[in-house]
């Protein structure tokens, strides 16, 4: 999903950057919130973080026989709400445009755009969808972490496709151009992302009763009705 | 082996099976370069569009060879998995720590008491909603006595065990 340095014509690259620039700011503040709020929870902040960052570096074989990697973003989203995840996920875009050549400075609105926005809301949205109609936790987790994943790759197609339409077929060659390298190829990395991130929940469900039960994703029993309902009213007053 | 250590073991090697599959199967061999990064693909893609296409900016650091890019990559897995690991590690010990204080002062609690400690947090007990049997981490571990959730937390919020604790001090001493 990093569009690589230079590969976005101007006014994309800036119009892409003035997009994600209020998610991050927006973010920022929840952040520091959060944090100042929770002190407790900042180890498990930097936990999300650094998930993403595992699993944004491992670069895996897929069917299509390209390579590609997760994106680890769903986790955070799911823990500590998406606007927490546009502030670890450019950090880590920011990582990897510096040090490795890998997206870039430019390119950076953009790629924020789909790893950093896009995909924590997108993952966020199908979890919390899918608990309120009580799919069972890790089945919810799962999807939320696939769709974060997939979503991000769906999104660098359309970025792609809006900057270099097809001169025969236009923008939807192109997105079927771009869609074949990136979404095809991203369909089994999202299901081991889904698994991965599984995996992690449960070990948190075992390590962090807790902290999971302040962030609203355990509930306790009787309380539990009560708790969503009241997480969902602030939630709202927050948006 | 546990039952829940073995659910995570299958979901690891499932993720492995997926990265193994298109190698074994040799899934790249109609490509050119098999297994290229898809990145890279589609930057071929968009010369292809626009073959006149000129990147107007280039990275400021490039690593000076795939070997070195490759190092950086661990580099940031290792960030990654040493802050995970520390994270869970931390976790852990902290539990154990704890059941071993309540140990000493002797709230070798039987099933009962056990609840009612955790209750000090949560009065409902914690379950999860979506019916798994609830992984109560106290029996998983078999040998190390009535550890509960209630201390994991940290902070202000263990108030309410903070007679249990300064006892479990006290007998430390």
């Amino acid at each position: 999903m990093h569009i690589a340095e230079g590969f976005l014509p101007p006014a994309h690259a800036v119009a892409w950057g003035v997009a994600s620039a209020p998610f991050v700011v927006h973010g920022a503040r929840s952040l520091v919130r959060d944090v100042r709020e929770h002190p407790e929870s900042t180890l498990l902040l930097g936990a999300s973080g650094a998930f993403t960052f595992v699993l944004s570096a491992l670069k895996l074989p897929s069917v299509t026989g390209s390579c590609s990697h997760p994106t680890g973003t769903g986790l955070g989203a799911i823990l500590f709400r998406p606007p927490v995840m546009a502030v670890l996920g450019t950090i880590t875009l920011l990582f990897q445009a510096l040090l490795l050549a890998h997206g870039g400075l430019t390119t950076l609105g953009a790629n924020v755009f789909s790893l950093a926005v896009v995909g924590p809301w997108a993952g966020y949205g199908a979890y919390r969808l899918l608990r309120r109609y009580d799919v069972p936790l890790m089945g919810a987790v799962f999807c939320g972490a696939f769709l974060a994943d997939l979503s991000t790759y769906c999104v660098t197609s359309v970025q792609l496709a809006l900057a270099f339409p097809d001169p025969g077929s236009g923008f939807l060659g192109a997105l079927g151009k771009f869609g074949s390298i990136f979404a095809v190829t991203q369909i089994p990395l999202a299901v081991s992302e889904g698994l991965l991130t599984v995996l992690v929940m449960r070990l948190l469900v075992q390590s962090s009763k807790g902290e999971l039960t302040r962030l609203g994703v355990l509930v306790t029993s009787a309380a539990g009705g009560k708790r969503a309902a009241e997480a969902e009213s602030a939630g709202a007053v927050a948006r | 082996m546990s039952r829940n250590a073995k659910i995570n073991t299958l979901l690891l090697l499932l993720v492995a099976a997926l990265a193994v599959i298109p190698l074994a199967f040799g899934l790249g061999d109609h490509k050119e370069e098999p297994f290229a990064g898809a990145d890279g693909e589609a930057e071929t893609a968009i010369t292809e569009i626009d073959p006149d296409y000129e990147p107007w900016f280039s990275p400021l650091y490039e690593p000076p060879s795939g070997e070195v890019e490759s190092a950086l990559f661990a580099v940031q897995a290792a960030l990654g998995a040493g802050v995970l690991a520390y994270y869970f590690g931390l976790r852990r010990g902290r539990r154990q720590g704890e059941a071993r204080a309540r140990e000493r002062v002797g709230v070798r609690a039987p099933e009962g008491a056990r609840e009612q400690a955790a209750g000090l947090r949560a009065p409902d007990g914690v379950h999860e909603r979506d019916g798994l049997p609830a992984p109560d981490t106290a029996h998983e571990r078999g040998d190390v006595p009535a550890p509960d959730t209630a201390h994991e937390r940290g902070g202000a919020e263990d108030t309410g065990d903070a007679e249990v604790r300064s006892g479990a001090d006290g007998g430390r001493d």
